[in-house]
C-alpha cells in the first residue's frame, strides 16, 4: 500500500445536508474516518447522529454534500457534469460494505440466532450454506453465543440479542460497523457483555462510528469524539480533550448532563 | 369465633398470622353450579338433536348409498380443484395488489385501490353472470393480435367461474395481506437492506414470512368460505358438490338425505383444510411462541 492510499479515509463526509419537509437534520456535517478509526458520535436527542449513520448506510438520502466510502460516491454516479442515482441493486451492493447495529436490535424473529447469521451470506452473498453455517458458528463464538446458536431472539436476553445482531453484520465482512446507540435499549447490568464485545472488535482493527452515551466507552476505546447539536458538527476531538477540556459552550453543557444524568 | 390451627395444631385467633401450610390440609371442592347446568342443557340439546334425525323421516341407509356416487364424486371433485385453483389466484393477485397498494408510484397505488373497490364492491354472483355473458360486449377476444379467437368459445362455465372467483377471491386476500404486511415491524426492512439485501429479497425472505403469521388464520377464512361459494357457479352451468347433488334429487326426490351426503363431504373438506391450516401456522409461528426450556 502506498502513502497516498493509507491516507485516503475510509469514510468522507463533506458538508453533508439533509431535509426532512422543511426541518434541517444534518447541517454541513464534515467527518473523516480513516481505516481501523473508532469514532463516537455524542450529543444530544434530536441532533442528528441516527440520520447521519442513516445516511452512510443509505437507509436514507442525504440532499446536500456528498459522502464517500473507500473514494466511492455513495448513491450516485456522476454521468460527466451530470449525476444518476444508483439502481436499488447498486445500493444494495454499496451497502454490503457497511454493516448496521440499531439500537432496537432488529433481529429477524422467524430465525434462529444462527440462520439470523448465516440469513445474509447465504441469500446476498450465495455462500453455500455449510460453509456460511461454518462462518456464523465462528461468529457466534466470538461473541460468545455458540451456546445460543438455535436460540430463537424472544428466547434470549436483550444483551444476547444485541451481540446476535453484531455477530450478523460481521457475517457481512464489513469494512465498516455503524452503531446506533447499541446499549441503550439494555438493562443496565447487560450494557457490559456489548461493550466487551465492541472494545473486542477495536481492538481487531475494526473501523467503526459508534453513537453512543456510554462516555466511559467513549474514552477508553475510541480514537476521536465528534460532538454535534442541531444537526451540526459543533466540535471534535479526542475523548480525553472533548471531556477535560471543551472549547464550546453547548460541548461543556452537554457534558454536564450527561455527567448528571 | 372461629380459629384456625396453625403447623403445631394450636389454635390462633383470626387476625394473627401463622405459618400455616395449606399443602398440608384438606381441600374442600366448590360445587360449580353454573358448569354443571350448562353441560347438562347442551348434552340434553345434543341428544334431541341426534334423536330427531335418527327417528325423522331421513332414510340413512339411501344417503350412505349415495356417498360415493359417480357424479357426486365428480361434483365433490369440481369443487375442491374450483377452489384450489381460484384461491391460488386470489393469493397471487392479493399479493401484488397489496404491494402495490403501498408502492412510491401513484399508478400501482391507484390501479390497486381501484382493482379492490370494484371487485369488493359488485356482488359475486353478478360477477360471475358478467363474465359469463361477456360474449354480449366483445363478441371476439384478442391479445395484441397474438391470440384471437370468439368469446363464447373461451367463456365456457369453468373459464367463468375461474374469472369471477379468483378475481373476487384476490380483492379481499390484498386486504388481508395488506394488513399482515403492516403489522410487521418497519426496523426489520431496514435490518434486511442493512445486511445488503435488495427489497424483493427482503420482502421474500424478512418480511413476508412473519406476515404469513398473522395473514394466515383470515387467509383460511377465505379459503373455507370460497368452498362453499363454489356453488354458486351452478346458476351459470357449473357443476359444483351441491348441484351435482341437487341434479339427482330432482329425480328420485330423496331431497334430504342427498342434502345430507353434501353436508357430510363439505364438513370433511373443511376439516382437512383446518388441519392443514394449523400445520402451516404452526410452521409460521416458529419463534413467535416461547418454547418450553429444554
Ligand atoms: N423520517 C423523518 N421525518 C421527519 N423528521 C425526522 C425523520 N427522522 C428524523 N427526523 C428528525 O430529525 C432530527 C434528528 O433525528 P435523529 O434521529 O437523527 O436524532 P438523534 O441525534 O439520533 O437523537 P436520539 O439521541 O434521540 O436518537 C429529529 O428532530 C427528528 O425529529
Ligand atoms: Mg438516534
Amino acid at each position: 500500500m502506498n502513502g497516498a492510499a493509507a491516507a485516503t479515509p475510509l469514510v468522507s463526509a463533506r458538508i453533508v445536508g439533509k431535509t426532512f419537509q422543511d426541518f434541517e437534520a444534518l447541517i454541513e456535517v464534515d467527518c473523516d474516518v480513516m481505516r481501523g478509526e473508532v469514532v463516537c458520535i455524542i450529543g444530544p436527542s434530536g441532533s442528528g447522529k441516527t440520520t447521519f449513520l442513516r445516511c452512510i448506510n443509505q437507509l436514507e438520502t442525504y440532499d446536500k454534500g456528498s459522502i464517500w466510502l473507500e473514494g466511492e460516491l455513495l448513491g450516485y454516479r456522476r454521468v460527466g457534469e451530470a449525476l444518476q442515482p444508483l439502481t436499488e441493486k447498486e445500493i444494495a451492493r454499496q451497502r454490503r460494505k457497511t454493516g448496521m447495529v440499531f439500537q432496537r436490535f432488529n433481529l429477524f424473529p422467524h430465525l434462529t440466532a444462527l440462520q439470523n447469521v448465516t440469513e445474509g451470506p447465504i441469500q446476498v452473498l450465495k455462500r453455500r450454506p455449510a460453509e456460511a453455517r461454518e462462518q456464523a458458528m465462528a461468529l457466534l463464538a466470538r461473541v460468545g453465543l455458540e451456546a445460543k446458536a438455535e436460540a430463537y431472539p424472544a428466547e434470549l436476553s436483550g444483551g444476547q440479542q444485541q451481540r446476535v445482531a453484531i455477530a450478523r453484520a460481521l457475517a457481512m465482512q464489513p469494512q465498516l460497523m455503524l452503531f446506533d446507540e447499541p446499549t441503550s435499549a439494555l438493562d443496565p447490568e447487560l450494557v457490559g457483555e456489548v461493550l466487551q464485545v465492541m472494545r473486542d472488535l477495536a481492538a481487531d482493527g475494526m473501523t467503526m462510528i459508534v453513537v453512543t452515551h456510554e462516555m466511559g466507552f467513549a474514552r477508553e476505546v475510541s480514537d476521536r469524539v465528534i460532538f454535534m447539536d442541531k444537526g451540526r458538527v459543533v466540535e471534535t476531538g479526542t475523548a480525553a480533550e472533548l471531556m477535560s477540556n471543551p472549547r464550546e459552550e453547548r460541548t461543556r453543557g452537554f457534558l454536564k448532563s450527561v455527567a448528571r444524568g | 369465633m372461629h380459629t384456625t390451627p396453625d403447623r403445631a395444631g394450636r389454635e390462633t385467633a383470626p387476625g394473627t398470622v401463622s405459618d400455616l401450610d395449606i399443602s398440608k390440609m384438606r381441600t374442600i371442592r366448590t360445587i360449580p353450579y353454573g358448569r354443571i347446568l350448562s353441560v347438562g342443557l347442551i348434552v340434553l340439546a345434543a341428544f334431541g338433536i341426534v334423536r330427531a334425525f335418527a327417528m325423522g323421516d331421513i332414510n340413512w341407509a339411501i344417503t350412505w348409498q349415495y356417498m360415493f356416487w359417480p357424479t357426486i364424486m365428480m361434483g365433490l371433485f369440481n369443487t375442491i380443484w374450483m377452489s384450489i385453483v381460484c384461491m391460488a389466484i386470489g393469493v397471487v393477485i392479493g399479493l401484488m395488489c397489496a404491494i402495490a397498494r403501498d408502492s412510491v408510484n401513484p399508478v400501482l397505488r391507484g390501479a390497486s385501490i381501484f382493482y379492490t373497490w370494484f371487485f369488493r364492491g359488485a356482488p359475486l354472483i353478478l360477477q360471475l353472470l358478467i363474465w359469463f355473458n361477456l360474449a354480449l360486449v366483445f363478441p371476439r377476444l384478442s391479445l395484441f393480435g397474438l391470440f384471437e379467437a370468439r368469446t363464447v368459445e373461451v367463456i365456457t362455465p369453468v373459464t367463468a367461474a375461474i374469472l369471477g372467483f379468483g378475481l373476487n377471491a384476490g380483492a379481499y386476500a390484498s386486504e388481508i395481506i395488506r394488513a399482515g404486511l403492516l403489522g410487521v415491524d418497519r426496523g426489520q426492512f431496514e435490518a434486511a437492506k442493512a445486511i445488503g439485501m435488495t427489497g424483493a429479497t427482503a420482502l421474500r425472505r424478512i418480511v413476508l414470512p412473519q406476515a404469513m403469521r398473522t395473514v394466515l388464520p383470515p387467509l383460511g377464512n377465505e379459503f373455507i368460505s370460497m368452498i362453499k361459494m363454489t356453488s354458486l357457479a351452478s346458476i351459470i352451468g357449473f357443476s359444483d358438490l351441491l348441484r351435482s347433488v341437487q341434479n339427482l334429487y330432482f329425480v328420485n326426490t330423496r331431497v334430504i338425505e342427498l342434502l345430507m351426503v353434501a353436508t357430510v363431504w363439505y364438513l370433511v373438506v373443511v376439516t382437512i383444510l383446518s388441519i392443514f391450516q394449523q400445520m402451516l401456522e404452526r410452521r409460521f409461528g416458529r419463534g413467535f411462541v416461547r418454547r418450553a426450556q429444554r
